[in-house]
């Protein structure tokens, strides 16, 4: 791979991981839904561009999926499910987003030196892809655990499958069966998580993960 | 033909097990699956004895089963063979022994499908010949087991012994799991012909056999290994504990032989002093342990513990002997422990079952609650006390001639060149003397308190004697045992096969050729033994003695107290009890050993309390041992159980933690 294609590639890829910090310190439901929609499409872009420069054909299936779902299908869903919970105002209280930037340039650069030294047989490309999606997913992963709002953490994990679907679609492609599967499964996540958002809304009046704690049964210390 | 013959019988085996499971309530199941395990017995055993006597060469057979790319290995050979036929006559006298005794169960549906069952597991773990397979019927042996433990599960105690027994029967497998893994090499050769051809280095072969001798060893009994087997062979019922303590323990001692002798090459001198070591050590603890004992069938039960320190004896100064290339004496010792391990198959089971027989006759385990059982059921104590005599090895009887043989390897371990063994052995020699001694003592107080004397409650007061069948089962049993001590030549002639097998073809010196049935063990050393001339003199001199005392004693006037027919005081409780036999060893060994503290409570005069005295015993090797790791465990998941409560970002940040730690340690060991 050579000159612009090699460029272009490199360019998508760190969107993502420029999306993921985008991710980290949105307060609001809506903006973060929006980012991640972002961040896929260009997911959506950067495995179009493999499938094109790799000339693997259904690389561009993945990319279609990418787009369809996780940029428009599941974003208007989270939208309608936070519109629905009537908490499309509520603010979330993002501690200590310094912290977290600190954190996350470190986790970038830890992926960056897990990954490099191991992949030394593999194309320049699938290196610098390997890497960054690694990044993602511990992104995503970061995000998970610091925020506090279950459609946050919903988020989160949608983000660190992307990372998961960058790193495949760089390492020329798994097979076709596979990404259909993996697409499918988060949708059919995203249901079930939707349903238990609203079932757990029902319950307990909020989806902020800390009130649930305190309605834990057997809790003992 | 005869190994796909054998392997045929034994699903013949599993087949009946499931059969019982659908019928075992059904009238007349009972009757059909020990019928049909005494049958299927019969014939492995006559096969087994053929290629033992005939010395065939062994025979193999792979059949397409378990790892696909391994496929289940199959062998015969003499070592095999002889187990087998130890396997198979305890099985088969256990089938006869239960096809009265099982008449008397009250749980049928939980015995009947895993008798069958065990038995197949026994004679497939000693036909197995890849590690796949060896552990997976050695694992389907510890559950069928396992499942005959629990039949009366209902008891608390039973339990509680079942669950110990699981949790040492999977740390066994575990240990030969990893010799497993260390012999076969980073390659995977898994198959015993691969094991053997590959030769492990030292290390590798040193921790091999420890990590043997913890998993044979923790199925055989071997102190300090032992804990479960006192508690759950008495809670089986007594059939099966015949075969769990009489030829279990010895397939376990097979798994030792095959993987110490057989798949390990070339053994370092200090094994054999590790193995004699332990050995000692367990032969004088579980004597001891059972002469505290007043429930027979676990005094029964740490008497297997003590011979199989015994075995153990043996077996390391073969091993010793053989590093010294001293191949004649490490035959005599390797034919002492292998008679040894038929001889305690024998009067092993013929002790459990006739503890099996008091047991339905009376409803009683505990000694002190029994009693003058000799008028009730002369049979089965004419029975038990030829099986007593046996393991107390008093001649003519099998067990002196195995311990003899002992003795006579102990007496050659001065040629040894290392100073170390130079020492223990003839240490190990004195514990085995000590415990040879006190084994006595115990089947004295065993015999005696149970069938002498008068009953003891109106249990005992009301047995009969047992069924024919069960008769039939304990006096083939003494029989065999009588045989192979006045014929000890014809049994060793016969494990010189095995012997040869496993000692580079060195071997004792043919006995049926000596006159009079005479055991020459070592040809220019002039100790003999002849069982024949021994039974004639004993007979002679008995006989005589009778005759002298009732010619000169009977016929003379004798004068007695006049009232209660020269028998005062009537009640039972007078008389000498278990406790009271046990308390001089106590007082001598178990102060030590088991801190054993006597309480006396003297009620003062004009209180009507009564008197009290109160024995205190301490197991050393559960304190000291088992209750460290216990309380280790306990106090490690009470810290863990915290885990079980945290809030969902708390585990999401440890999943995190953990796998930035990770990260970071590939980052940095690179």
């Amino acid at each position: 791979m050579h000159g612009l294609a090699f460029d272009i590639a490199h360019f998508l890829a760190g969107g993502m991981v420029v999306a993921s910090f985008l991710l980290l310190y949105q307060d609001r439901l809506y903006t973060l839904i929006h980012v991640f929609a972002l961040h896929s499409l260009v997911l959506a872009l950067a495995v179009g561009w493999q499938a094109a420069v790799q000339g693997a054909h259904h690389l561009y299936i993945t990319a279609g999926i990418a787009l369809v779902f996780k940029a428009i299908v599941i974003p208007v869903a989270l939208h309608r499910i936070v519109r629905q919970l009537g908490i499309h105002r509520t603010l979330e209280t993002v501690r200590g987003v310094g912290r977290d930037m600190l954190a996350g340039t470190g986790l970038v650069a830890l992926a960056i030196l897990v990954m490099l030294p191991v992949t030394t047989a593999a194309d320049a490309l699938a290196r610098e892809d390997l890497a960054f999606a690694l990044a993602v997913v511990l992104l995503g992963l970061l995000l998970m655990v610091t925020r506090r709002n279950a459609v946050s953490l919903v988020i989160g994990f949608m983000s660190l499958e992307n990372g998961l679907v960058l790193a495949a679609a760089g390492a020329r492609g798994m097979p076709l069966a596979v990404e259909i599967s993996v697409a499918f499964s988060v949708l059919i996540a995203l249901i079930v998580i939707g349903i238990f958002l609203f079932r757990i809304r029902e319950r307990f009046d909020s989806v902020d993960m800390e009130t649930m704690d305190t309605f834990r049964e057997g809790r003992r210390r | 033909m005869p190994l796909s013959l054998s392997l045929g019988l034994t699903m013949v085996l599993l087949a009946v097990g499931l059969h019982a499971i659908a019928a075992s309530r059904r009238a007349g199941c009972t009757r059909r699956v020990y019928g049909v395990s005494l049958a299927v017995c019969s014939v492995l055993l006559g096969m087994a004895l053929a290629h033992l006597l005939s010395a065939a060469s062994p025979t193999t057979l792979v059949l397409p089963l378990g790892l696909p790319w391994l496929g289940a290995h199959f062998r015969l050979d003499a070592l095999s063979a002889f187990f087998l036929v130890v396997v198979n006559l305890g099985g088969m006298v256990a089938s006869l022994f239960a096809l009265g005794y099982g008449q008397h169960e009250q749980a049928p549906e939980r015995v009947l499908p895993f008798y069958p069952a065990f038995l197949a597991g026994m004679n497939l773990v000693l036909l197995a010949d890849d590690a796949f397979t060896f552990l997976f019927v050695w694992e389907f042996m510890s559950l069928s087991s396992w499942a005959l433990v629990m039949a009366h599960h209902r008891e608390p105690a039973n339990a509680r012994a079942g669950y110990l027994y699981l949790v040492m029967a999977c740390f066994g497998t575990l240990a030969l799991l990893l010799t497993f893994g260390l012999l076969a090499g980073p390659n995977g050769g898994y198959d015993f012909a691969a094991i053997r051809a590959a030769r492990a280095t030292p290390g590798a072969a040193t921790l091999a056999l420890a990590l043997a001798l913890a998993g044979a060893g923790s199925k055989a009994g071997l102190v300090p290994l032992h804990v479960w087997l006192p508690l759950a062979h008495p809670a089986a019922p007594s059939h099966v504990s015949a075969l769990m303590s009489g030829v279990m323990t010895k397939v376990a001692v097979y798994g030792f032989i095959r993987i110490a002798f057989d798949l390990l090459g070339g053994p370092a001198w200090w094994w054999g002093g590790l193995v004699l070591a332990l050995g000692g050590i367990t032969t004088v603890l579980g004597v001891l342990y059972a002469l505290m004992q007043h429930d027979l069938k676990r005094l029964l039960a740490y008497h297997t513990v003590e011979n199989i320190g015994i075995i153990f004896i043996g077996l390391g100064l073969a091993l010793a002997f053989q590093t010294n290339h001293m191949y004649a004496n490490a035959a005599l010792a390797l034919t002492a422990a292998l008679f040894h391990i038929f001889n305690h198959s024998l009067f092993k089971s013929l002790l459990f079952l006739g503890t099996g027989a008091v047991l339905t006759a009376s409803g009683e385990r505990d000694m002190e609650r029994l009693g003058g059982l000799i008028h009730l059921m002369p049979w089965t104590a004419l029975a038990f006390l030829i099986g007593a005599a046996a393991i107390s090895a008093l001649p003519p009887l099998n067990g002196f001639v195995s311990e003899w043989l002992t003795f006579q390897a102990i007496l050659a371990s001065p040629e040894l060149p290392q100073w170390p063994l130079k020492f223990l052995v003839p240490a190990v020699g004195a514990l085995l003397a000590l415990s040879a001694a006190l084994a006595a003592t115990c089947f004295v107080k065993a015999f005696g308190i149970t069938f002498l004397g008068r009953p003891r409650s109106p249990a005992a007061a009301g047995a009969r004697e047992t069924d024919g069948y069960s008769l039939a089962a304990l006096f083939a049993l003494a029989t065999l045992c009588l045989l192979a001590g006045i014929l000890p030549g014809l049994v060793v002639d016969s494990l010189s096969p095995v012997v040869g097998m496993l000692n580079g073809s060195t071997r004792l010196t043919a006995q049926s050729s000596q006159p009079w049935l005479t055991l020459v063990p070592v040809v220019d050393v002039k100790s003999t033994y002849n069982g024949l001339l021994v039974l004639l003199f004993m007979a002679f001199s008995g006989i005589a003695a009778a005759l002298l005392i009732h010619r000169f004693a009977s016929t003379v006037a004798r004068r007695g107290p006049a009232w209660d027919c020269g028998f005062p005081e009537a009640s039972p409780a007078t008389q000498y009890t278990a406790g009271s036999f046990a308390q001089p060893i106590r007082r001598v060994f178990g102060s030590v050993v088991f801190q054993a503290r006597e309480r006396v409570f003297m009620p003062p005069p004009g209180d009507s309390r009564a008197a009290r005295l109160e024995v205190e015993l301490r197991d050393p090797v559960w304190e000291r041992g088992y209750a460290p790791i216990v309380a280790a465990v306990v106090a490690l998941s009470s810290r863990f159980n915290a885990f079980q409560y945290l809030t969902i970002r708390r585990y999401l940040s440890l999943v995190f933690g953990a796998l930035v730690l990770l990260l970071l340690g590939m980052v940095l060991w690179r």
